[in-house]
């Protein structure tokens, strides 16, 4: 057993161990396949569950009528996807906007933060259960208030990411650049922004999911019926006319949706911090 | 040789916890000099090099550098304890660093800063991470992006300490060979006797609690100084004269240790 190999990249490429790689592929194959197995296997255990003591489907649907329900009502159910898609991604966006814009006024002035942090504070704090019939009534249309719901769940965690990841940067560092005589702007774009990123990606990951929620318990809220709604809406129309399969089919496409969200976000966090990050490198073992 | 390139003139630093960190500080260098400040933590050496440097203000007293002929961006280069890299940037740009706020284009830039990492043995590693790049290298590129531009004076806040013996002997051949290239002033903050010695003209010996300049020592062993004189007994003597006279500075604050 040889000890891990160092970062010294002055020897080069060290020969390496064929048995490492070799494990270290079986273990990469393992990391996919033995999450899908489990998953297969609870599907298949509920499937054979359902049929084999005859469980009504308006209890629970086997997934295969789950599946069955999910084509017929594809269309109809496509467009409430996209209606939750498109709530998510403008309140992330604007979550993102204003969070890193609050952010940096934040972190450029202390007494500006501590002046607004209480109102910061008191919209993170308060549900957005409890806040959204107000919103509701004053919002001029259901979407923009939906969308000024969900933006609520996702802007705090970007804002303090944001704040926290401007302050983070190394004292040295921030000393050489007043050595150089460095402009503000240079200061900002130069040393605080990219300090800040790795901050910035976490509270996207998780502000990204909190978007979603955000978008989907506002709907529930507001009870929203009709064409131009999203999937909490079918979900609560299926639960009216008992259509429990249709209510599994929408909830898969939720799901779905937020693991797509996670699996996009994270992915961006590799990309933007795979070369230099500790939360991001790999290590070779 | 005319007037001191860096002047010190009483200067005091008190810290805002209520600590005495320099008291009284009168010194002067001349261009060319190559003198350590050697003392024990606490001591307020590298309280007076970051005052030097302008990154710290001072409470009383005056700092003055003769101004240059205007040659360079910047006269002053820093080199921190750690090797003080931006992790996200390549060897190449955190070299560039210091022309890239300058103003100057990477295009027009990249010449010098390939010939500082040239001269410090790095050219292969331009592209490389900083995470890629043992201890020593780390602090081989922070001293690149000092030189980068052509500074007069080069300020050394204990950069080896935390570098393995044979690294560090390394290095010290490096910055004597960086010094005497470019004519440059050097001074080098250090808690070691024998690495003061083997570096400097001169040795300023400070003693703690309140931090003040304790003894003047001139280290007038010949030059060039290459491994050979580590061996030599005129480098055991002056390293017995300035550790004598750090040992006293320590009595005299009866500090324990």
């Amino acid at each position: 057993m040889t000890p891990a190999s160092t970062t010294d990249a002055a020897a080069g490429e060290a020969p390496v161990n064929r048995e490492a790689e070799a494990r270290a592929r079986r273990e990469r194959v393992l990391s996919w396949a033995m999450p899908a197995a489990t998953m297969i296997a609870a599907i298949a255990l509920w499937e054979w569950w359902v049929r084999a003591y005859d469980i009504p489907h308006y209890l629970i649907p086997a997934p295969s009528r789950i599946l069955a329900t999910l084509v017929a009502d594809g269309p109809s159910l496509a467009g409430s996807a996209w209606f939750t898609v498109r709530l998510t991604i403008m309140a992330l966006a604007l979550a993102v906007v204003g969070g890193v814009t609050l952010g940096a006024v934040f972190a450029l002035s202390r007494p500006i933060e501590m002046s607004l942090f209480p109102f910061a504070v008191i919209l993170q704090v308060t549900p957005v259960v409890a806040i959204a019939p107000l919103i509701l009534i004053y919002a001029q249309s259901t979407f923009a208030a939906l969308l000024i719901c969900a933006w609520i769940v996702a802007f705090f965690p970007i804002l303090s990411g944001t704040v926290v990841g401007l302050r983070s940067a190394d004292h040295n560092l921030r000393d050489l650049f007043t050595l150089y005589r460095a402009t503000p702007w240079q200061r900002l774009r130069y040393l605080l922004a990219p300090s800040a990123l790795p901050f910035f990606m976490a509270s996207l990951k998780v502000a990204g999911g909190l978007s979603l929620i955000g978008a989907v318990v506002a709907e529930f809220v507001a009870g929203t019926t009709g064409r131009n709604t999203g999937l909490a809406s079918r979900i609560i129309e299926s639960s009216y006319r008992n259509e429990i399969p249709r209510m599994f089919a929408a909830l898969v496409l939720v799901s779905a949706l937020g693991i797509a969200i996670f699996a996009l976000t994270a992915w961006a966090s590799r990309r933007v911090l795979g070369h230099w990050h500790e939360s991001e490198i790999r290590r070779e073992t | 040789m005319g007037r001191p390139l860096i002047r010190m003139d009483r200067v005091r630093k008190w810290f805002g916890e209520g600590t005495l960190a320099v008291d009284d500080m009168t010194m002067a260098i001349d261009e060319g000099e190559f003198v350590s400040f050697l003392g024990p933590s606490g001591c307020g050496k590298s309280t007076a090099l970051r005052m030097i440097a302008g990154l710290l203000p001072v409470t009383a007293g005056t700092i003055g550098i003769e101004p240059g002929a205007g040659r360079t961006e910047h006269d002053l280069g820093f080199v921190f304890q750690e090797p003080t890299l931006m992790p996200w940037a390549t060897a190449f740009d955190n070299v560039y660093l210091p022309l890239r706020v300058a103003g100057v284009g990477r295009a027009e830039a990249a010449p010098r800063v390939d010939a500082a990492l040239a001269e410090v043995g790095l050219s292969r590693f331009a592209g490389a991470w900083p995470r890629q790049l043992s201890g020593g290298m780390k602090m081989r590129v922070s001293i690149a992006r000092a030189m980068v531009t052509r500074p007069r004076i080069l300020l050394m806040d204990e950069p080896f300490a935390a570098l393995d013996e044979m690294t560090r002997m390394k290095l010290n051949n490096d910055v004597l060979r960086l010094w005497a290239e470019h004519g440059l002033t050097v001074i080098f903050v250090t808690h070691s006797v024998f690495e003061s010695v083997y570096l400097s003209t001169r040795v300023l010996v400070m003693a703690a609690r309140p931090g003040r300049v304790a003894a003047d020592l001139a280290i007038a062993s010949p030059w060039p100084r290459d491994d050979g004189f580590r061996n030599a007994p005129d480098y055991a003597a002056q390293c017995r004269m300035v550790s004598d006279a750090l040992k006293s500075t320590l009595d005299d604050a009866r500090i324990d240790h």
